[in-house]
């Protein structure tokens, strides 16, 4: 175990290394940079402007100098936000786009797994095709439809909550609805699948030969077995639930960190894609970390091995 | 009928339910008046665009930005609320010498920061040498050191002595700049826009390096104004609060309480913060809105001129556009009546000509005159008759909807019109805009809009080496009468030198105007001391809120 964890920590060292490397210079050859603006500024501004941020160095001595700085934890500063570094935005935005997550995967597993045992157990029933409804129209209907039909509906038209925000408590209701209801869907139909292998095996009939209640086989013996998909698909999707949603944050304004993976690119502003982009990779990496060790738990046929 | 499913029963319910809301919630907006006085308290809610980069005036560039400087920081001079020309704001007066080349300001006995300490002259020169200092890399430096003697050396390095500059304070309280120049509209530019604006360097000193733009002196109990508000609250990506600023010198007539500025970076998501009262103004509406909003809640739709233009830019060193014929030809071979009608639909006025119809008296005589008839004959004289021989072009745009729909649509009227097949190549925003600086491009559509209200804005930018012409095009005349347009005795003199480059410009067509902007925004009526202005700027003092 310890071996297999530090292991993997070198592993995921080194390919953070190589992202960071190709993001750092893929982002420099992208046409259009910071200060590319539809009124040019004149040349002897973009050489001061280059020169304050150090743009007019060798690209490698440049390289070199955002690794050093990245060893003391120091991510840069921001080129559109000149007042504000890096550290500082995602800081202010990552925790508000991780509650927004963390209610939205507390959402999506009650609901996702609920709805996926029960379809599993009712198989065939209306149930089963209530739920196994509700995962294809959750996954085939993205979050810019449904965002603005749930806004147009409880916020419009009903008047209970805002069109949009990050205020109050009620603010999170829709927001973390929505996106709730996007995740919900796939592990809906994850767990579906998964218990529906699981019930038809042997260990399950013995457990019911020796007079389990069904609750104490759903609940004891299958849910453990029929997770396991689900499990995997967690790994990528709690760090992307996490990270925020570029379409959710949009739509209901809130302050995530989700909209910068895409107007910092839009912005060139590269302190700050490269900021995010070692952000989600170490998200990705920790979880699919623990995806693995979670696995090796619910399912005593995986082995650990380095 | 018996309902059996739980599921459709709850289908049903559901769908009756959005149904009979569907007419209450659209009949809200206007049965309500719109939104006014938040519990009798003036406070305005309004859309801004996008997330600030700052809030220091010498570091920012944007438009969303500019709206929030207007509340947070005056300059020596202010805007009229009805027209935009400059009226007294930190200087209480000023002269400017009959050479045109000195101006000597008078700043109020009693201006004060919003810490209460004085404003005077001594704060301007040095916020002047800072916006000039090299290392801080002011982007719209320019708009100092094009005007006033000394600066560009300065700004160059070439010139270390800050004294040496065109800036003097004769006292606490008189200022005097210095020009290279005469520059007759110097004073609109100083009224208009933040560069000229006075900063608090005394404050911005205590924070960090006057010369690092990342100096945090703007955040909130930091941040020292002196415009009608002073910055409250600053929620990254949310809002920014700002307050009435009480020792503003005319604080007495400041309306509103507080102005809460919200930075709505998509337009559809601001839309329905306008419908359910999180809004009094929104910053842009949706085209796909306004014929909804003129049908149904006509009070609540402003499209209002706003002084730009919008035009295809030719790369005159690429054939067939090198011919000036061929780029008339395309010029007049475009049906703008139809284009503002049936495409853009929000009230834009057509362009015939580069400058705007009526900018501060100025009104190009200049036309593009002659319609389909002379386009052809043009394009036929240039060796393409009926667009015989003619190679296919690419037209530049930025990806976006409403771009694409113009293209289509002049794509199809020189095709009918001329016989002449153009293809459509659409780009992200900043590899468009390096297209276009690199001039890697054959048409390219193209906008400009203005900073301040004088014809100046429109005609500058195609002198030979403005770094914004991005034509290749250079007409020895037209350089000649820029020149004398700076040294032209008043308006009217340099008026007729505009109508002169005008005729020029119309001749030969090295850009192709389209249609001049219309600001499109929902507001509600309750708002009032709020003018349609054409830079769509609205001094904060003079708004106030009806119940």
């Amino acid at each position: 175990m310890f071996r297999f964890i530090t292991t993997r920590f070198f592993q995921s060292l080194l390919a953070l290394f190589v992202v960071i490397s190709a993001t750092f210079f893929m982002v420099r050859f992208v046409p259009g940079g910071p200060f590319t603006a539809e009124k040019a500024v004149t040349p002897e501004i973009l050489r001061n402007l280059e020169a304050h941020y150090g743009l007019d160095k060798p690209l490698w001595r440049q390289y070199l100098d955002y690794l050093g700085s990245l060893m003391r934890g120091d991510l840069g500063p921001s080129f559109k936000y000149p007042n504000r570094t890096v550290n500082e935005i995602i800081g202010d935005k990552l925790p508000v786009s991780a509650e927004l997550g963390l209610l939205s995967l507390g959402i999506a597993l009650v609901g996702g797994i609920t709805l996926g045992t029960l379809a599993a157990i009712k198989r065939n029933t209306w149930a089963d095709y209530l739920a196994s409804g509700f995962g294809m129209i959750g996954i085939s209907v993205p979050t810019f439809v449904v965002g603005p039909l749930f806004v147009l509906a409880f916020a419009i038209h009903l008047g209970w909550f805002n069109a949009s925000g990050w205020y109050t408590s009620a603010d999170r209701v829709l927001p973390a609805l929505v996106l709730g209801i996007a995740y919900a869907a796939p592990i809906s139909r994850l767990t579906r699948g998964g218990m529906l292998e699981v019930l038809h095996q042997d260990f399950i009939r013995t457990a019911r030969a020796k007079g389990a209640s069904e609750a104490r086989v759903v609940l004891r013996h299958a849910l453990r077995g029929g997770l396991l998909p689900v499990v995997s698909y967690l790994g990528p999707a709690v760090a992307g639930i996490l990270t925020g949603s570029f379409v959710i944050e949009t739509i209901f304004q809130i302050p995530g960190i989700g909209r910068e993976f895409v107007t910092s690119a839009f912005n060139r502003d590269y302190t700050l894609v490269l900021g995010t982009v070692i952000l989600y990779a170490v998200l990705i990496m920790a979880l699919n970390l623990v995806v693995d060790i979670v696995q090796a738990w619910l399912n005593p046929k995986v082995q650990l091995e380095a | 009928m018996r309902i059996r499913s739980p599921l459709l029963l709850g289908i049903l319910i559901v769908s009756f339910g959005l149904g009979g809301c569907g007419k209450n919630g659209s009949a809200n907006l206007a049965a309500s008046g719109g939104k006014g006085t938040d519990n009798g308290r003036q406070i305005w809610h309004v859309g801004n665009g996008t997330e600030p980069q700052d809030l220091d005036p010498q570091a920012i560039t944007g438009v969303p930005e500019h709206k929030l400087m207007m509340a947070l920081f005056e300059g020596l001079a202010s805007e009229d609320p009805k027209d935009l020309h400059p009226v007294p704001g930190l200087a209480e007066k000023w002269e400017i010498s009959p050479d045109g080349r000195v101006y000597t300001f008078h700043l109020r006995p009693n201006g004060k920061w919003s810490d209460g300490s004085p404003i005077t002259a001594a704060d301007c020169v040095q916020s002047y040498r800072r916006i000039l200092t090299p290392n801080f890399a002011s982007e719209y430096a320019y708009l100092v050191y094009d005007y006033v003697v000394g600066a560009k050396e300065f700004y160059d390095g070439k010139l270390k002595d800050f004294s040496q500059v065109g800036f003097k304070a004769l006292d606490d309280h008189t200022l005097q700049v210095t020009l290279k120049n005469a520059s007759p509209y110097l004073m609109k530019i100083i009224g208009s826009h933040y560069a000229w604006t006075p900063v608090p360097v005394r404050v911005i000193a205590k924070y960090g390096p006057l010369d690092q733009k990342r100096t945090p002196w703007t955040k909130p109990g930091r941040l020292v104004a002196s415009g009608p508000f002073q910055l409250k609250e600053w929620l990254p990506n949310q809002k920014i609060v700002v307050t009435r600023n009480p020792n503003y010198w005319d604080a007495a007539n400041v309306k509103l309480d507080e102005i809460h500025f919200y930075p709505t970076e998509d337009i559809s998501t601001e839309e329905r913060m306008f419908r359910t009262g999180q809004l009094h103004k929104t910053n842009e509406l949706p085209n796909a809105k306004i014929d909804a909003y003129r049908r149904e809640f006509p009070e609540f739709l402003r499209m209002e001129p706003y002084l730009g233009v919008y035009f295809y830019r030719c790369n005159v060193s690429r054939p067939p556009l090198t011919d000036k014929r061929v780029r008339k030809a395309l010029a007049l071979a475009i049906d703008r009546e139809s284009l503002v009608k049936n495409v853009t639909r929000g009230g834009q006025r057509p362009a015939y000509a580069v400058s705007y119809p009526d900018t501060a008296g100025y009104v190009p005589r200049a036309k593009l005159t002659g319609g389909l008839a002379e386009a052809k004959r043009l394009l036929a004289e240039a060796g393409f008759p009926d667009g015989k021989g003619f190679p296919s072009i690419e037209l530049l745009y930025n990806t976006s909807e409403n771009h694409r729909a113009i293209a289509e649509a002049i794509q199809q009227m020189w095709k009918r019109n001329l016989g002449v097949d153009i293809t459509l190549l659409n780009q992200e925003w900043k590899v468009y805009l390096d297209s276009q600086h690199t001039k890697n491009f054959t048409l390219q559509r193209g906008g400009w809009i203005a900073d301040y209200v004088d014809p100046h804005v429109f005609l500058e930018i195609w002198v030979t080496d403005n770094g914004n012409n991005d034509t290749n095009w250079s007409n020895a005349g037209y350089d000649r009468l820029f020149l004398q347009t700076l040294a032209a005795k008043d308006d009217q003199e340099r008026y007729e030198i505009y109508q002169k480059m005008d005729a020029i410009l119309v001749d030969e067509c090295p850009i192709i105007p389209i249609y001049h902007y219309n600001r499109i925004y929902a507001m509600s009526p309750k708002v009032k001391g709020y003018y349609p202005t054409l830079l769509d700027n609205h001094p904060y003092k003079y708004i106030y809120l009806e119940k």
